[in-house]
């Protein structure tokens, strides 16, 4: 398959952007001043991610499309407001997480951003619940722009008006230059922040506006330490299809209602371990001293029996430490138990932590 | 002290007597990014020319740091431990990586001159 690119991806080139392939696309991972500066500078001012790999999925329908996608989405659909977004899951008929995802309602219907990697096979997945009367788009004709961090608020305002009346995960429709476009206040950071949903034709005017404001462009890099500090998800790391919400440490994006009537793929599996526990857990670890536990690192008991793994791992820049993630046996994953992380063949000693590494500043 | 010499996998060498002190080169911490792990060796382990000597890891990956020269490890750097920063600030001064007794040093008047290796860069981009 041809690589793809984004709308920005001379804009990117233009800004010094080292790329790497990512999920099929040219991808920036950092641009000129690296990785801990542009992490920094989202914790402090704001940043912006170009995000327009991922998919912008809509759906139209009526009734009965709210009943075809809780059969693989374990959200409470039928009572989700217009412009209220759930933090959710594609779910197998055992349970595993087909991708993670943020759903959103819309006036006709609803949007779903997917994961780049996931999103052909995920439309393949919802594509089998829907009937002949269900329109459904991937719209690649626009682009999705993060901006996080503690500014983000009162420079998007200036721009857009409006957008800081906006409650943590609600969106709305916004004029901008003669279009509409949709900006929901989320992201990925655990900062402060919005994702815009723009134009293709747009986008650019959009980033100079921001470039102008000292808003600095954000890679993948700093993405991934910015989200493993916030605890937060990454699917094909943290996430894939043998693992399943309860064991992700994920429960609470099942909806309270959908966890009493069930109703979804992998339910009964679900049910069980709802009531049971499951064998393993996903946990917060941080090592104890300056030892990075990467993905794929093995965890032992102190008494040096293998209990787990690492499935994200880096140095936290505003904890400054490293930090990690992972799945522990269940018994093990009490905050605080000490455990080790065998690196290049040597154990050290690390500790089961809370979630997320660094406190959030949502606006609720 | 010698004039600085150079490898191909970007480490830096200097010669006092018999004792050399290694780096990894200005370049190399380019090539890497922001620096926040550093693991040396200890004083009295044996490294082969071109062997694992030390570890250094980017926020990006881990990389291994060979030694450029064999013989028996005098000193690692603890301060690039404590403080895996200061490397892409001065990694070919005070941010050496360890110092060791070499044994031939034809294996050192063997490596590149700084000419080479900028060339040998320029010829190797990454």
């Amino acid at each position: 398959m041809e690589v793809q690119k984004t709308a920005l991806y001379n804009y990117h080139k233009n800004l010094g952007a080292k790329f790497v392939p990512f999920a099929g696309y040219e991808m920036p991972i950092q641009y000129k001043d690296g990785i801990v500066k542009e992490h920094i500078s989202t914790r402090t001012h704001a940043g912006f991610f170009d995000v327009s790999h991922m998919g912008q999925f809509f759906l139209e329908g009526d009734e009965t499309l709210i009943q075809s996608l809780e059969k693989i989405i374990p959200a409470d659909l039928k009572n989700l407001k217009v412009n209220h977004s759930k933090y959710s899951f594609l779910l197998n008929n055992e349970g595993g997480i087909i991708d993670d995802l943020i759903i959103t309602r819309t006036e006709k219907g609803f949007c779903i951003i997917l994961n780049a990697a996931c999103k052909e096979n995920d439309i393949k997945q919802i594509s089998q619940f829907l009937n002949k009367d269900h329109k459904h788009l991937l719209n690649n004709d626009l682009s999705l722009i993060a901006l996080q961090g503690p500014k983000s608020v009162e420079i998007l305002e200036k721009l857009i008006p409006g957008v800081a009346n906006l409650k943590f995960m609600t969106g709305s429709n916004f004029d901008y230059e003669g279009e509409k476009l949709y900006v929901t206040r989320s992201g990925y950071t655990g900062e402060d922040g919005f994702e815009i949903s723009i134009s293709n034709t747009k986008v650019e005017k959009l980033i100079d506006y921001l470039i102008s404001n000292e808003v600095k462009p954000i890679g993948l890099g700093a993405r991934d330490t910015l989200r493993l500090e916030a605890g937060l998800c990454l699917y094909g790391h943290d996430l894939n299809e043998k693992i399943n919400p309860v064991e992700a440490n994920l429960r609470w994006a099942i909806a309270k209602k959908r966890k009493e009537v069930g109703g979804f793929n992998g339910w009964e599996k679900i049910k069980n371990l709802l009531v049971n526990g499951s064998e393993k857990i996903r946990v917060g670890i941080k090592p104890d001293g300056k030892v990075i536990a990467r993905e794929n690192t093995k965890i032992f008991s102190l008494d040096n029996n293998e209990i787990g793994f690492v499935t994200s791992g880096t140095f936290g820049p505003s904890v400054n430490a490293p930090v990690a993630m992972g799945y522990v046996k269940s018994e093990f994953s009490e905050v605080g138990t000490s455990i080790q992380l065998e690196v290049r063949g040597k154990k050290y000693g690390g500790k089961i932590s809370e979630l997320p590494f660094y406190k959030k500043s949502y606006v609720k | 002290m010698s004039e600085k010499k150079f490898s191909k996998k970007h480490e830096w060498v200097s010669l006092d007597g018999d004792v050399a002190t290694v780096g990894i080169t200005k370049h190399a911490t380019e090539m890497l990014g922001d620096i926040v792990f550093v693991e040396v060796p200890d004083a009295g382990k044996a490294v082969e020319k071109e062997g694992q000597a030390a570890v250094v890891e980017s926020t990006k990956a881990a990389s291994d740091v060979y030694s450029p020269i064999s013989g028996e490890i005098t000193e690692g750097n603890k301060a690039i431990a404590d403080d895996p920063g200061s490397v892409n600030t001065d990694p070919e001064g005070a941010s050496w990586f360890f110092k060791l007794k070499i044994k031939d040093k034809g294996e050192y008047d063997s490596l590149m001159s700084k000419d080479e290796y900028d060339k040998f860069c320029k010829e190797n981009p990454s």
